[in-house]
């Protein structure tokens, strides 16, 4: 099974990339990805500040700051993985920083 | 051999209740096809019902069911294309003898108990499927049993299995380090649909009938664990008191059940069973409540009760899972071990915290603990108080007599 690992919070910490490369929790993290070789694609995403929203209404392409929902929590990285099950994909996600403090969603990806 | 009708009619009937999940469960581990599973175990007990009269009882009804089954899944399956590649998978399946096996077919429920209360589903879908899977209730008795439109209830269990397939969840037992949490999950739903029937009895289908027959199978397929034998002794016990809980639709609370009418068979399985549990040393919320329960299906009478016992067992469930309702019993088990003030004492410390806000049980507790403190004026005011809270008839009608007889 593939799944995308979308790891949202409401990026009140936001920490830095130095400082994701020190923490001892996503170190430990990405060793267990790779232990298990069950990383196909992972990317950290800018914060929302940056972000744009296209919309098409009737054929009128609509731009807007910010991001497409409004919730407390954002994206802020995608991580693709393909292992054994939904049970497998917890364990990982579990894993994350920031499921401590935000949360990990898991999508199985349509194939 | 031929059978007398009504004796087949029993003997299905019977095979029903007893094999119905683990014929269902046989084919989900071999097709991982719910729906399919459902309608060929569907068709198996149709075939009983046609050849038994004729052939008579097979001597292992479970094998025959399973292996009929199996045989509608292979010819289904041939039918077409897709199938047919998903035959060649199933080696097992293309293997499936003419005749029933001999050995003993291993029992799957446990891996589809495990499925069905996945933490990854609603909470309500768990139960649904739990009822439909396991115990073969139909979409229309579960719906009748939760109030439910009957549509609404047949897409729950329509998204539920759609979930299980699309977002892999693993058809298996959890492994050891997922145990506890996972078996609390299904302890969970087993204890819902009791006290659905509980609360809600439906004349159709006894829930909590089927509730306390799931727990004695999840126990087979569990021996090892204390906690389905402490929610099995717990639901014995309540069951026991059943009959006397209500008066004409009042709530007749325990202190004025009429004990001689519990049920003593039931009373003395629930303390076998809990023993039993509580030998094996691993204390859990469940063998508590049931131990609390035994407290009070043992006395002779309220004032024969052993209090301290019960304000101790409620003190430990409060730590083992923490949580305001568990306190506002310690507080009633406080105040008959130690006196009417220690007990209010404990409930007005509730009161302060407002964690049980809008519940109507805290108000009801305190009414009575100052009616039994002569408190008359004070009792009036949180009976009043908690009536206004009460969510049921028979609760706002008891409510309403104590108030009258102050």
């Amino acid at each position: 099974m593939k799944y995308a690992l979308l790891i949202c919070d409401d990026e009140k910490i936001s920490p830095s990339m130095e400082e994701m490369d020190a923490d001892p929790v996503h170190r430990a993290w990405q060793a267990d990805l790779d232990r298990r070789g069950a990383e196909l694609l992972g990317m950290r995403l800018r914060p929302v500040a940056s972000a744009t929203t296209v919309r098409v209404r009737d054929g009128e392409t609509l731009v807007s700051d910010g991001p497409f929902a409004e919730t407390k929590d954002f994206v802020g990285g995608v991580v693709l993985i393909e292992c054994a099950d939904l049970d497998e994909a917890i364990a990982i996600a579990a894993g994350h920083p920031y499921a401590q403090w935000g949360g990990v969603e898991i999508r199985p990806v349509w194939e | 051999m031929t059978a007398d009708a009504d004796v087949v009619r029993a003997a299905v009937d019977a095979a029903y209740r007893e094999e119905w999940g683990q014929v269902v469960a046989t084919l989900i581990g071999l097709t991982r096809d719910w729906d399919l599973a459902e309608d060929c175990a569907q068709e198996a007990f149709a075939a009983a019902l046609a050849t038994w009269p004729r052939d008579g009882v097979p001597a292992r009804p479970g094998a025959w069911l399973t292996t009929t089954a199996k045989h509608r899944a292979t010819d289904r399956l041939r039918r077409d294309t897709a199938g047919q590649a998903k035959l060649r998978q199933l080696a097992v399946l293309a293997r499936a003898p003419e005749q029933p096996p001999v050995e003993d077919i291993p029992d799957e429920r446990l891996r589809l108990i495990f499925t069905c209360c996945h933490p990854a589903l609603p909470f309500e879908a768990r139960v649904a499927l739990t009822l439909r899977t396991l115990a073969g209730l139909s979409t229309a008795e579960i719906a009748r049993a939760f109030l439910v439109a009957e549509p609404s209830m047949a897409q729950r269990i329509v998204r539920a299995k759609r979930k299980i397939a699309e977002a892999g969840i693993p058809y298996r037992v959890p492994p050891a380090e997922l145990l506890p949490e996972r078996l609390a999950a299904v302890l969970a739903v087993l204890y819902l649909i009791f006290n659905q029937g509980y609360d809600e009895p439906d004349g159709a289908r006894d829930l909590a009938g089927e509730a306390i027959h799931l727990a004695r199978v999840l126990i087979r397929l569990l021996p090892d664990e204390p906690e389905p034998r402490g929610l099995l002794a717990l639901m014995l016990l309540h069951e026991a008191r059943r009959s006397t809980r209500t008066d004409d639709g009042v709530l007749v609370p325990l202190e004025r059940q009429d004990r001689s009418r519990w049920d003593r068979t039931l009373i003395d399985e629930g303390v076998a069973v809990l023993d039993d549990a509580l030998t094996r040393r691993r204390r859990g919320p469940y063998q508590l409540q049931a131990a609390i329960a035994a407290c009070h299906a043992t006395a002779p009478g309220p004032a024969g009760t052993d209090w301290p016992q019960i304000a101790a067992l409620y003190a430990e469930l409060g730590r083992l899972a923490p949580s305001p309702v568990v306190e506002l019993n310690r507080a009633v088990a406080v105040a008959m071990a130690d006196g009417v003030p220690a007990g209010l004492a404990l409930v007005d410390e509730l009161t302060a915290s407002g964690r049980l806000d809008g519940y109507h049980l805290l108000p009801a507790t305190r009414a009575d603990l100052l009616r039994r403190d002569g408190r008359v004026d004070a009792a009036r005011t949180a009976y009043e108080e908690a009536l206004a809270l009460a969510p049921s008839e028979a609760e706002r009608r008891y409510l309403t007599d104590r108030l009258r007889t102050l």
